[in-house]
């Protein structure tokens, strides 16, 4: 399966991946829109930052995901490989949060914490790919079949 | 007023034929006006030119040199320099006849010379190139003199004109030789000068070119290097002198020759045997300003046979055919069906497929 | 001091509607030009710092931001401009030499803009490249003048060391220190895919990149740096560098904060210390010397490779590479004085040596006059800036051409000629480990390529207009080429006719 994997010998700590998974997420047709109108998604990427070494970190669609085996109302499933929320069905509970290795399922600030979201590899919004692949400044984060589960 | 060649660089499409009697039998330079008078149209009246060899058996062993003069002092000069170099057997103006089509012909005389052994010596050149140096002086240094023919036992006649006129003008029917060749020629513009006109010749090296090569400059200015002066800026004398070069000078068989002037492409050299790609990519990389691009088709004429050649795309047409000890070469099969009706073996030779024909054990006994 | 006496150069104008506060450009701008102030909740400038390398304009996601000239103006004089008056200023204040990078930016007349090609029509077919074979393989090195032939009278087709280019394009030096080893790597890279050279520049060969030794030319130059036994032999030729376009006469100095760890290792120089190449060979105080050297690493290498050597067009170029032909070299490069740098004084770079067109094609004719134009190949660089200029330098007389700006240009750097601060934001011509991260050779190396086949389809879409099929049959084919524009004296030094004749 094609999962977003970052070179972190490559990855600048810009930032941008954050910024463009939350206009691919936002519903807006412009980013400029999506922040100045506040409609800008929590992003699902996150950049962490020590010394020279950058890493932008995501959802790793674990083939035996703990935060789906975990969640206490179903709102975490899989679909082809892909762990998708339900967010109609997350109660805010957090039990994801603890049980991710990764650290990958974010808190979705936007609607002040009620519900989780995660990296869905943009197949639920209007990118087609991941957004933050194709606006990698340096193709650090890359979008590939490398072989495991 | 226009510019001659050798003042500016005129472009030329062309016909061109050329036979040889492999056994050696004498043949009359009729033939060969017959022949080209069938490619009319591939002329333009600006040029016309003939080179046969075996004509001057009875000079045989001397160097025929034909002269265009301007002038009488032209020709006084040239004399004196000749008379320094060579000893003079014979002189003469070449024969001709008024032709109505035919004007503003030049002085046009022909010596047999053979050089002065005490200046070849003092030269330290070998013969023929102490031939050529002298030729190429002569073209160079003296003004209103032309040298355009300076083999043994051949002959160049040419002029401004459809080719045969040229013939009749020059009497070929006078002329027998074992092979001819012939250039009716088509320039795209000229004053008209009569050095301008082809075969251009080297010692018994002849070329007659159809075509307009595209390399002419990075050949011309290599070739330069080597002695040569490129006062024509026409292709058949480039040709000439490359030939000249690799054949005479490098010692390269005729073989080697075409597969450097028209030399294979590296896919074509990649595919081959180890050992002959090897010999391609030596010439190709040795000899690389040599190799001639764009079209042309050209006959070489020499002292025992003649050679075919194209560019190595085959960009102009050219065909081949043979009967009994004949062989033929045209630009178009009508000049040959003119002359031999019958011909056999009719073919059109492969861009860069060298065609070479030279004269039988017994055409070498009797001709050469 | 308190005050600077002139203006910023560059005033950054940023589209406060666009701007989304990512703060990307604060991040990725290495001179600290933009900075997000929390009081104003806006993103602001010192516009003092910007080099106008374009980094921030490229990555902004929003394209909020452009960069240009500060438009305040000095009182207008066209003796003193305003360029020459900061020059001044500057000086005044520091008591320095003025340092600059990249090739000179002054107006003088470029010669290939003021020559056109000729194209077949009617006489002569123009050539289908898509349809029929193009040729633009080369080999480079010395021809023997009179074959030989073995005792069974086949020709002996043994040849002194040549190299063999697939396309007539090679990268030009540029030393690692200059530039970063991710920039070395992809230059390195990209020869090896595309059948071509890259060269080491001065700064030795770092260690990773020995496995690309076959499409390497190795440099030996006044400073001698990295240059031992291991290193000439890995390389598959070897270049004497004489002199260098951009700051003919003078030496080089990288300076000591450069001189990191690899660096140091690769140069065999202590860390720290600045790397100084001395302004001539101090071996080599004449021709009879340079000959020497010649031998010397002819000898080291066995014979098996050829020597190139690197000379700056200067004015009397051709009877330098007169001599040098002579000298047993079998590769000339000349170097134009619009060829780039590293770091060079201003003045040197902006004023001294001459166009490589003028210097090849009277190289080119000297070498044909002497009839020693077989002894060596001629490569030239100096700003051959895309294939219509290497079209006219084959035709001018150049076997190949060298490549390093267009080279650079592949890999981001947008000519802000400030390689000598060390801080390039595009990770070329720097040290800085952050900022040398930014350069990934897996995308520049492809991008090299992607340069270099699209100029030799442009080759040979030009050659086949032309008629010519093969590049040997361009070479030194003046007839192809008409001057436009040009005085009398220039067209005779070019050695073609002026468009119409």
């Amino acid at each position: 399966m094609k999962r977003v994997y970052v070179n972190e010998d490559r990855c600048l700590g810009c930032h941008l991946c954050e910024f463009y998974c939350s206009f691919a997420n936002s519903g807006a047709d412009d980013m400029a829109k999506a922040f100045k109108l506040d409609m800008a998604a929590t992003p699902r990427i996150k950049v962490e930052e020590g010394g020279d070494i950058n890493f932008a970190v995501s959802c790793r669609h674990c083939s035996d995901p703990s935060c789906v085996n975990n969640c206490i109302t179903g709102a975490l499933s899989v679909h082809d490989g892909v762990i998708e929320i339900d967010e109609s069905r997350c109660v805010g509970c957090y039990t994801c949060v603890l049980s991710c290795p990764y650290g990958c399922i974010v808190i979705d600030k936007k609607n002040g914490g009620r519900t989780i979201t995660k990296c869905e590899l943009c197949t639920r919004n209007s990118q087609g790919e991941p957004a933050c692949v194709k606006g990698c400044l340096n193709s650090a984060i890359v979008f590939e079949e490398r072989g495991e589960d | 007023m226009l510019e001659k060649e050798g003042q500016v660089r005129i472009p030329s499409g062309c016909a061109i034929s050329g036979f040889i009697s492999r056994d050696g039998n004498m043949i009359s330079g009729e033939d060969a006006v017959k022949s080209i008078s069938y490619m009319h149209d591939r002329s333009n009246g600006l040029g016309g030119g003939f080179a046969g060899y075996g004509i001057y058996p009875e000079y045989k062993d001397l160097y025929a040199l034909h002269v265009f003069y301007d002038t009488n002092a032209s020709r006084e000069q040239t004399e004196r320099f000749l008379d320094r170099h060579f000893d003079v057997v014979n002189l003469s103006r070449i024969p001709t006849r008024k032709h109505p089509n035919i004007t503003n012909e030049p002085l046009i005389w022909r010596y047999f010379v053979t050089p002065l052994p005490t200046k070849m010596a003092s030269s330290q050149l070998p013969e023929k190139e102490f031939v050529a140096k002298c030729v190429i002086r002569i073209n160079n240094d003296i003004n209103g003199a032309y040298v355009f023919s300076s083999g043994k036992n051949m002959g160049v006649f040419k002029a401004v004109g459809f080719p045969e006129d040229v013939g009749e003008f020059y009497r070929l029917e006078e002329y027998e030789g074992y092979a001819w060749t012939v250039h009716g020629r088509y320039p795209t513009n000229t004053p008209g000068w009569w050095g301008g006109a082809h075969p251009f010749s080297l010692l018994d090296y002849t070329i007659v070119h159809n075509g307009e090569i595209s390399s002419y400059d990075a050949n011309r200015r290599f070739i330069e290097m080597f002695g040569y002066k490129c006062t024509l800026l026409t292709d058949t004398e480039v040709i000439t002198y490359i030939i000249d070069y690799l054949n005479r000078r490098q010692n390269l068989s005729l073989e080697d020759v075409a597969s450097i002037i028209a030399a294979p492409f590296w896919s074509e050299i990649d595919r081959m045997e180890p050992e002959k790609a090897e010999k391609l990519r030596y010439f190709r990389n040795v000899f690389s300003s040599l190799l001639i691009t764009g079209p042309f088709s050209i006959i070489l004429g020499y002292n025992g046979g003649l050679m075919a050649l194209n560019d190595r795309l085959k960009l102009r047409s050219m065909v081949v055919a043979e009967k009994g000890d004949m062989f033929y070469i045209s630009s178009e099969e009508c000049a040959i069906r003119a002359i031999c009706p019958d011909a056999e073996n009719i073919r059109s030779p492969r861009g860069g497929e060298p065609v070479i024909v030279t004269l039988s054990e017994e055409g070498k006994r009797k001709c050469l | 001091m308190s005050v600077n006496y002139f203006p910023a150069e560059f005033e950054v104008l940023r589209n406060t509607d666009k701007c989304i506060k990512c703060r990307a450009c604060e991040r990725q701008c290495a001179n600290e030009v933009h900075f997000y102030d929390a009081d104003f909740d806006k993103m602001l400038t010192h516009d003092d710092q910007c080099v106008d390398c374009q980094r921030c304009v490229t990555i902004c996601p929003t394209g909020a931001l452009k960069i240009h000239k500060n438009p305040n103006e000095f009182r207008q004089n066209y003796n003193y401009t305003q360029q020459i008056m900061t020059e001044n200023y500057r000086q005044a204040g520091t008591g320095a030499v003025l340092l600059s990078s990249m090739g000179n930016p002054l107006p003088y007349p470029v010669y290939w803009d003021k020559i056109l090609i000729n194209a077949s029509q009617v006489t002569n077919p123009s050539i289908d490249p898509l349809r029929e074979p193009m040729e633009t393989k080369v080999f480079l090195g010395k021809k023997p003048n009179k074959m030989s032939f073995n005792e069974d009278g086949s020709v002996n087709t043994k040849l002194d060391p040549h190299l063999e280019l697939s396309v007539p394009i090679m990268f030009s030096a540029m030393s690692y220190g200059s530039i970063s080893k991710n920039a070395h790597e992809s230059l390195a890279r990209a020869a090896t895919e595309l059948g071509t050279y890259y060269n080491t520049g001065e700064g030795g060969l770092h260690k990773d990149f020995y496995q690309y030794g076959p499409n390497t030319i190795v440099q030996v130059a006044s400073g001698r740096f990295g240059v031992f036994k291991d290193y000439l032999e890995t390389g598959a030729a070897i270049e004497i560098k004489m002199g260098q376009g951009a700051k003919p006469g003078i030496g080089g100095h990288l300076p000591g904060a450069k001189i990191r760890e690899d660096v140091s290792k690769t140069r065999m120089i202590p860390m720290g210390t600045d790397a100084i190449s001395p302004a001539p060979h101090h071996d080599i105080y004449s021709i009879e010397d340079l000959r020497q050297l010649i031998y010397s690493l002819k000898e080291a290498t066995e014979y098996k490779k050829p020597i190139i050597v690197k000379i700056a067009a200067v004015h009397n170029v051709a009877a330098i590479a007169s001599g040098i032909a002579r000298s047993g070299a079998d590769i000339i490069a000349i170097d134009g004085f619009r060829g780039g740098t590293g770091a060079a004084p201003t003045r040197i770079r902006d004023n001294v040596g001459i166009p490589i067109e003028l210097a090849l094609a009277s190289v080119d004719q000297r070498l044909r006059d002497e009839g020693i134009r077989n002894n060596v190949s001629v490569v030239v660089a100096g700003s051959i800036r895309s294939a219509s200029d290497a079209v006219k330098a084959i035709a001018l007389g150049a076997d190949a051409i060298y490549i390093a700006t267009p080279a650079l240009l592949a890999m981001g750097c947008h000519l802000c000629r400030s390689c000598h601060g060390g801080k390039c934001n595009w990770g070329i011509a720097t040290q800085r480990p952050d900022l040398v991260k930014r350069l990934n050779p897996d995308v520049a190396y492809k991008r090299l390529v992607n340069l270099v086949h699209a100029w030799d389809h442009e080759i040979k879409e030009m050659m086949g207009g032309m008629g010519i099929n093969s590049i040997e049959a361009l070479r030194g084919n003046r007839l192809m080429l008409r001057g436009i524009g040009l005085t009398d004296r220039e067209l005779k030094i070019l050695g073609i006719a002026h468009a119409g004749e």
